[in-house]
């Protein structure tokens, strides 16, 4: 039988996800506007992953995070303000515009960081699990990841450690059938990613990425198992509606097999659960959506209003005391 | 003052810093029952355990991430690559990872790590476990890099790295492994600094700026010379990151003629950067010969063991660059 879950989880899934949609549109648009230095790299229709997983997690949990990772971000609790500051490459944002989007990070809720190398994250995870073990606490590593990445040496020697250590960490594939424009089927011989965990001799399950519930639930059981077994293989079957990155025009696949997915969209799905199941009105996903596009504009007006870095404290984080 | 060996001394720095803080845990492949690669760490398993003293798989990617991961959740790991020449499997971790986090998470990290790795050749080790890669590191800002020469610099400064809040890649030499030297008795507590060079023999007509291996190579020929009446002094860069430049300055200042010396290749080696700091400083009025470079010839290392001896400075070669210098 299904774990049953409480009006508030539902509500704190449902804004997660909407307020990661409407971010990233926004960041879009502000990338669009030229305000945006770099690139940005999207996770829309991927937003029940991060959140599904890291909205079970307590606060001393430490997560790794993908260069696709603002669903991850918003799903760990950190500020949409100092996040959207961090895009704009402002001092008050979460790396005080050293590191962009691709690297935010947030200690204080146990996020260690995103990651700009495919893979990077994964023998991260194993030390942060190490130190979990060794200090005795009963949290749990989650290391997110792409499809890509496990096709990373360091995906196979970090399982490899994980298990044979058996450390408290929770390894979470979001598979979304691309690693930038080759197709997973051009880039490994199974189609379900989980198979793997059996060479490492851990659990490995696939899972519906786009049905947060199911992701919540899971996790849920997934983070007594690994505290108790070791790790596990968790994989996120979902799909990015948008390019690889900015730059990205798409021709490796087809408008069709896009708008497909849009249609499988978790938080629409996850909307009209909510409805069905009497949970909340038309008009409460309502207040919701004008509440969340209220928070993204007051993170804006604080990313603009916030100063740009000074190149006088430019050596102040290259060495620590 | 007591006589030990260079490994020893490693082996205590470890053991004293380990038995001082429990945070501390060690990481290797073959580190346990087998005492490592060279036999460094024999014995740490019966005191520390293997809770502390983790014997790894052949895994130097994610031993070394997984190091950085432990340090910057509260552990102070140190962790042992067998050969200096794999740590080309674990550069990934040490480059993107322990070296820029603390800077692209805008100061909330901090690695402080120690990852000792021996290098240098001279052990019929050829071309895959003989290298001096120690330019790769100095290039990467983050990254502390130290390269002892005696037993009590190995001892005072791995003491210093692990209790440094930073990664610190801490290359040790082979050959000197074997090699005693003057250390205080345990229990007589003492640290070096890291980023200070050693004066190791005082001068006054050429100096040599070297490190690691070639230090006593260097003193020895600077013995020779002193019955010629020539005055050598021997500097010791000892950490390379970060480079005690005052040191290198004031000696070439007081000598006017340096000659650069070590085993890496000469191509884009860390001597090209020590005779640059010396020639763009105000050290460069008082030169009265073209700073010179003595380095391993830019080939890969070969194993048959006279060719190998040759494509290293030699006593034969440094006698004959300071002659160079002298007649300049």
């Amino acid at each position: 039988m299904n774990m049953i879950l409480s009006k508030t989880i539902h509500k704190e899934l449902y804004y997660k996800m909407i307020l990661c949609r409407k971010f990233e549109e926004n960041a879009a648009k502000m990338f669009n506007l030229g305000k945006i230095h770099g690139t940005t790299h999207l996770c829309i229709g991927e937003e029940a992953t991060g959140i599904g997983v890291c909205s079970v997690l307590a606060k001393e949990d430490y997560i790794l995070q993908t260069h696709r990772g603002h669903n991850q971000s918003i799903g760990k609790n950190m500020s949409i303000k100092r996040m959207m500051a961090e895009f704009l490459g402002k001092a008050t944002g979460y790396c005080k515009g050293m590191g962009g989007s691709m690297h935010i990070a947030d200690f204080s809720v146990g996020s260690l960081g995103a990651n700009g190398i495919v893979g990077g994250g994964i023998p991260i995870a194993t030390g942060a699990a190490f130190t979990q073990r060794y200090t005795k606490s009963d949290s749990i590593t989650v290391c997110f990841f792409g499809d890509g990445a496990t096709n990373e040496g360091a995906f196979h020697e970090s399982l490899n450690l994980a298990s044979v250590w058996k450390l408290p960490v929770l390894f979470v594939c979001t598979n979304n059938l691309y690693g930038m424009s080759t197709h997973i089927s051009k880039s490994m011989n199974i189609s379900d990613i989980s198979l793997r965990a059996t060479s490492y001799g851990i659990k490995g399950i696939s899972l519906d990425g786009n049905d947060v519930l199911s992701i919540y639930r899971e996790t849920v059981k997934a983070k007594e198992y690994v505290l108790k077994n070791g790790p596990m293989l968790m994989v996120l079957n979902t799909y990015r509606w948008t390019g690889h990155s900015k730059s990205d025009t798409q021709e490796y696949r087809t408008k069709k097999e896009v708008d497909e997915w849009k249609e499988k969209c978790p938080i629409k799905r996850h909307g009209e659960y909510l409805l069905s199941h009497m949970l909340f009105s038309k008009e409460d996903l309502e207040l919701m959506h004008i509440q969340a596009e209220q928070e993204i504009r007051d993170a804006v007006t604080f990313a603009e209003d916030s100063p740009e870095p000074c190149i006088e404290n430019i050596l102040d984080d290259v060495y620590a005391e | 003052m007591r006589e030990i060996t260079y490994a020893q001394a490693v082996r205590e720095a470890m053991s004293e810093e380990m038995r001082r803080n429990p945070n501390i845990v060690f990481f290797g492949e073959d580190i346990g029952v087998y005492g490592g690669g060279f036999g460094v760490s024999l014995g740490m398993l019966d005191e520390f355990g293997e809770d502390r003293i983790i014997d790894t798989p052949i895994s130097e990617l994610a031993i070394t991430g997984c190091a950085a991961g432990a340090a910057m959740t509260g552990l102070r790991p140190i962790v042992e690559i067998m050969f200096s020449d794999f740590i080309t499997l674990a550069m990934e971790p040490l480059v993107n990872q322990a070296a820029k986090n603390r800077f692209q998470f805008g100061g909330q990290a901090s690695v402080p790590m120690v990852l000792r790795t021996p290098g240098g050749s001279g052990t019929g080790g050829a071309e895959q476990h003989s290298q001096s890669l120690e330019a790769w590191v100095c290039h990467v800002p983050g990254l502390k890099v130290v390269i002892p020469s005696t037993a009590y610099d190995a001892k005072g400064l791995l003491k210093a790295a692990i209790r440094d809040n930073n990664p610190v890649v801490f290359i040790e030499q082979k050959l000197l492994y074997c090699t005693k030297g003057v250390v205080p008795e345990v229990g007589d507590e003492y640290l070096i600094p890291l980023g200070k060079a050693d004066v190791k023999r005082i001068g006054k007509d050429i100096t040599i700026i070297t490190y690691g291996r070639m230090v006593p190579r260097c003193l020895k020929v600077a013995g020779q010379f002193s019955k010629q009446g020539i005055d050598i002094e021997v500097v010791d860069v000892r950490t390379l990151v970060p480079l005690d430049k005052t040191c290198l300055i004031e000696s070439a200042k007081k000598t006017g003629k340096v000659l650069v010396v070590h085993e890496a290749c000469q191509t884009g080696g860390y001597g090209g950067e020590i005779a640059s700091t010396v020639v763009d400083s105000e050290a460069f009025p008082y030169l009265t010969a073209p700073v010179k470079r003595l380095c391993g010839m830019d080939v890969p290392i070969p194993y048959n063991r006279y060719l190998e001896a040759q494509i290293v400075p030699t006593e034969d070669k440094i006698a004959e660059a300071v002659m160079q210098l002298q007649n300049y």
